[in-house]
């Protein structure tokens, strides 16, 4: 038993070592959940892939696998990729976490980016986009721009990252117009065209004026194209052929600038394990173009909370703030931190209905 | 005029010979697809069968096709003594999920209890959770003659939302900060199905598979069940007359069948996979199907078969990386395999005959 | 939660359209199954027709010359398995399953460069004044015109089962194949026939999906209508008139869930969206005691042994 295994680490080990003397240029993978045509997670990760590409020349080789399961199969392929030599892996789903450490805890020389995440090693860093960041300036928009006081919203899961952004576009909304009511419709898909362009016209039909998406697919922009006097926001990807009615701005992912630095840093032998979540002001979360069928003075607002944000100056999610239940979240003044943003369970008071459990 | 004559016995010459010139032909029309796509034709097939076999990394890719093969050639297994006796079970992909979620529910209730029976009884609890889902298509087929295919694939759309529920409610791990999905129990010693030796890609749903193929084998050459399943298969009126109980085979069948599939999720959460996740299920419940056909029924064609459909999802994913070839031509390739491997089967049961039909 | 907010016209307008996919596909495939052959490739076919229609309206710029290169897309699929059921003699359930993975593919390398291209609208049939009728105008007179297609096709595919020879000769050779041979009937050819109508039929239900309810391509954007489809003939018992039914119910449960979201109900999403299926295994028990049955020769092979 020991023979093999000592066999099979040998033979790993091996496998590293001619693929790292073979090469000069800087070998990137990268693992995507689903296909680089799909419009918007994976197609914008394989956006920032090109535009590495583009940067780095000849110094970089991308490789890529695209609609790779979690689970197993995305734990073989992260180690094929090691075995041919990459020198860095971005994994791009938060279902790659566990596989990831798995594969880096048997590549040592490998550094790994795990988009999502939480869990970390010595080689292994994770990076998240502070999306939140971007819906206060949907709701501000939204809050603003709505006649019905009803703003539509398509959540996929009920999980941290899709709550936080409820409650950011909630408050900002709210803030600016304290008569908003959100309604929110669970799709319990990431990508379900057919589903989301249902669930963006049932809100529509509900009344809803404004539809903000957690959902990839364009279908709820042509929904609320042919609806006529209702805006949308962009997800993901800009999706600028809906602008400028619906569409009248967007939340874009924008990872370049992020892979093309951990690029480098492995180039330069400076790179470290981290836990980034960046948002507006380092450019991971980028605000599409606000369109002319926003108000002037309500876009000069928006612009100006954006750079607020981009500048640390202003937190979305500053007290005084209450839970749902009325208890005390933040008080007068005070951030949230990390920590609770990160596993955040709960709505904001003044929303209604229960996440569902 | 080409016309088919049924030959009297099947070919052996032919059934051995078929799914050498299915690949072949595969290996032509796919490298073709691969030349319009702009990649070498040669080299993309080369990676795609030589590499993981016999090419640097093998070492590594060898254990990988256990590991992506045992739980095709386990429910494979099940499903085609099904098939041999006209039983139609495709549903396996719903008893898959529900031996993953018996299975993984077992071990959870006792987390983190280490003792040695969690995992024996993962097994179990596995095995019947497959066995009940199964069961639901054959006692509705038994009692009311409902058609088993279509219940049974129905089961797989409901076993399919069960599993979101599961993991975003009861099995999620309350110290996910909030993600969907259960505790991975690669993390919990008593329950993981870890590799039996390290690095051999040797798990225990991989002895269960070698199992059930020779238990297939033997039964089916040697048991008097064995000759039951293949008379109604091939002659149902006779069986009924050789005293065959339809309704028991049914049972069988179709339990048998459940079984395994159970084992395979239970064997796949518990090992390679690790946890209860929203997209748990890739598909091995269909493309078992697939994999029962291409071994055409047979328990030692199944192995192979396993093994090949394996090889080309490995070799695939190694194509897409190397060469960048796109997942969807990888697709098209594995369907062209299957397409070549069912139209050529004919010659196996049939003879073409040339020239001007008789006239009868 | 406030239930007033969910206007049943716009919800039973909804219905209409959000049906229409799996309506057409599955219309298809019940007079593939009517003929005697399961095919599980209707995803395939779906998906191949959307795209393929997408692409011919992109390119005419006429939605309706897309639905019919979408029909002729899912026809052209349905095509392989015609050569593998019908002249290879190989199982169809394995048949079928490999043409939903040959499809899923082989779409995805059409619409390469397809992602992110708007196609152009088909607009909503004028109906004059019928669609100004309070009530029903909405809900039955102001929709696109493959909505009353789709229906037109349901009524037809009835009527020329029951009353003509042609729907006759398909039923018989559904029924028992080796009868229908002894008559005189050429079952393949019937066959191969309504299994291009099937692949037809889901081809514009696939273009439904691209063309007018999304509208757009993305890869994998049937998203498992085409199974949907196929329980559906099912749980219609194989006939027309019940297909119209069930995929209103089908339709109606997810329309049904979403308006009860959106009106603020608690609701337990996962046993809603499993419900349709648990109906549909009620229906075949219940369907097993009344003379209504599948086919008889559903799924078998046929081969003319002289």
């Amino acid at each position: 038993m020991t023979f093999t295994k000592l066999m099979a680490t040998a033979a790993l080990t091996l496998g590293l070592a001619t693929g790292a003397f073979a090469q000069e240029k800087t070998k990137v993978g990268f693992v995507y959940v689903g296909p680089v045509g799909d419009g918007g997670w994976t197609y914008e990760h394989n956006q920032a892939r090109l535009a590495l590409e583009e940067e780095f020349g000849d110094q970089v080789e991308t490789v890529f696998v695209e609609s790779v399961a979690e689970g197993p199969d995305s734990e073989r392929v992260m180690t094929q990729m090691a075995l041919d030599g990459a020198d860095l892996i971005f994994t791009t789903s938060f279902g790659y976490m566990d596989p990831t450490i798995n594969v880096a805890a048997k590549f040592p020389d490998v550094k790994f980016e795990h988009a999502t995440g939480y869990k970390r090693a010595d080689n292994v860093s994770t990076y998240s986009a502070r999306f939140y960041e971007g819906r206060a300036i949907q709701g501000h928009i939204a809050g603003s721009m709505t006649e019905s006081n009803i703003i539509g919203y398509i959540g996929s899961f009920p999980i941290p990252e899709v709550i936080r952004g409820i409650n950011s576009a909630y408050i900002h909304a709210k803030k600016v117009n304290p008569d908003v009511e959100f309604k929110i419709i669970w799709a319990y898909t990431w990508f379900d065209p057919a589903k989301e362009a249902d669930a963006a016209k049932v809100l529509i039909e509900q009344g809803a004026d404004v539809i903000l998406q957690h959902t990839d697919s364009t279908a709820p922009q042509a929904a609320a194209q042919e609806a006529g006097d209702v805006i949308t926001f962009g997800q993901a990807s800009d999706m600028i052929q809906y602008a400028p009615m619906p569409r009248v701005s967007s939340i874009i992912d924008d990872w370049a600038p992020y892979y093309i630095a951990r690029t480098k840093a492995v180039m330069d032998g400076t790179w470290t394990s981290t836990d980034t979540w960046d948002g507006i002001g380092p450019g991971m979360v980028g605000i599409g173009e606000i369109s002319d069928a926003v108000p002037a003075e309500v876009k000069a607002e928006a612009l100006a909370m954006k750079d607020a944000i981009a500048s640390g100056e202003y937190h979305p999610f500053t007290g005084p703030l209450k839970k749902q239940d009325g208890s005390d979240w933040l008080a007068e003044g005070e951030t949230a931190d990390d920590g609770t943003l990160a596993g955040m369970n709960f709505y904001i008071e003044g929303l209604t209905g229960e996440i569902p459990q | 005029m080409i016309r088919l004559d049924k030959r009297p016995q099947p070919s052996r010459a032919m059934a051995l010979a078929t799914p050498l010139l299915a690949v072949l032909a595969t290996m032509v029309f796919g490298g073709l697809l691969f030349a319009v796509l702009g990649e070498d034709p040669v080299q993309s097939i080369l990676t795609i069968f030589w590499q993981p076999l016999f090419g640097e990394f093998a070492f590594y890719y060898r254990p990988q096709l256990l590991v992506k093969g045992a739980p095709l050639v386990l429910i494979a297994m099940g499903l085609a003594l099904g098939f041999r006796a006209g039983i139609w079970n495709i549903g396996a992909e719903g008893q898959y999920i529900m031996g993953a979620i018996f299975g993984a529910a077992a071990a959870l209730a006792f987390y983190p209890l280490e003792a040695w029976w969690i995992f024996p009884l993962m097994v179990i609890c596995g095995g019947l959770g497959g066995l009940l889902w199964a069961m639901i298509p054959g006692l509705l087929k038994v009692k009311f003659g409902t058609n088993e295919i279509l219940v049974s694939l129905m089961l797989v759309y409901v076993a399919e939302q069960f599993l979101s529920s599961m993991s975003l409610g009861l099995l999620k791990n309350p110290e996910g900060f909030g993600f969907p999905g259960s505790r991975n129990l690669q993390q919990y010693a008593s329950a993981h199905n870890a590799e039996i030796i390290t690095g051999s890609g040797m798990h225990w749903g991989v002895v269960a598979a070698m199992i059930a193929v020779i238990f297939a084998y033997v039964l089916l050459t040697r048991h008097r069940l064995g000759f039951a399943i293949r008379v109604t298969g091939e002659a149902p009126r006779a069986a009924k007359f050789g005293g065959v109980n339809p309704a028991r085979l049914i049972l069988f069948c179709l339990g048998t069948s459940g079984l395994l599939a159970g084992l395979a999720g239970m064997f796949e959460v518990a090992g390679p996979a690790g946890q209860i996740t929203l997209d748990f299920n890739v598909g091995y419940g269909f493309t078992a199907i697939i994999v029962a056909f291409l071994g055409r029924l047979h328990p030692v064609g199944i192995l192979l078969a396993g093994g090949l459909m394996a090889l080309t999802y490995i070799g695939g994913d190694i194509a897409q990386s190397q060469l960048g070839l796109p997942a969807a031509a990888i697709q098209v390739f594995q369907g062209m395999l299957l397409f070549f491997l069912l139209a050529l089967d004919v010659l196996t049961n049939y003879r073409l005959r040339f020239g001007a039909a008789e006239v009868a | 939660m406030d239930l007033s907010v969910i206007n049943p016209i716009l919800l039973l307008a909804a219905l209409m359209s959000a049906a229409t996919p799996i309506l057409l596909a599955a219309t298809g495939e019940l007079v593939v199954e009517r003929a005697g052959v399961l095919n599980l490739g209707v995803e395939g076919m779906m998906i191949v027709g959307a795209i393929a229609g997408f692409i011919v309206a992109v390119n005419t710029g006429s939605p309706a010359m897309g639905f019919i290169g979408a029909a002729a897309g899912g026809a052209i699929l349905s095509l392989l398995f015609v050569f593998l059921t019908q002249v290879a003699l190989a199982n169809q359930v394995a048949s079928g399953l490999g043409l939903t993975l040959f499809g899923l593919g082989l779409s995805a390398l059409m619409g390469q460069s397809y992602v992110g291209v708007k196609p152009p609208r088909m607009g909503d049939l004028d109906l004059g004044p019928l669609s100004d009728i309070p009530v029903l105008g909405p809900i039955l007179f102001s929709h696109d015109a493959m909505v009353y297609i789709g229906l037109l096709m349901v009524a037809c595919v009835w009527a020329t089962l029951k009353y003509t020879r042609a729907g006759l000769v398909l039923r018989a050779v559904g029924e028992n194949h080796d009868a229908a041979h002894a008559l005189g009937y050429k079952v393949k050819r019937i066959r191969a026939l309504a299994i291009l109508f099937g692949g037809a039929c889901a081809g514009m239900g696939g273009a439904y999906i691209s063309l007018i309810r999304v509208p757009q391509w993305t890869e994998g954007m049937t998203a498992g209508v085409g199974w949907i489809a196929l329980a559906l003939v099912v749980f219609a018992s194989w006939k027309p008139w019940r297909v119209l039914l069930g995929a209103y119910l089908f339709g109606g449960i997810t329309q049904l869930q979403l308006n009860l979201q959106g009106a603020g109900v608690a609701i337990p999403v996962e046993y809603l969206a499993m419900s349709p299926y648990i109906v549909t295994i009620i229906v075949l028990v219940t369907l097993s005691a009344d003379k209504s049955r599948a086919p008889g020769s559903l799924g078998r092979i046929f081969h003319a042994s002289h």
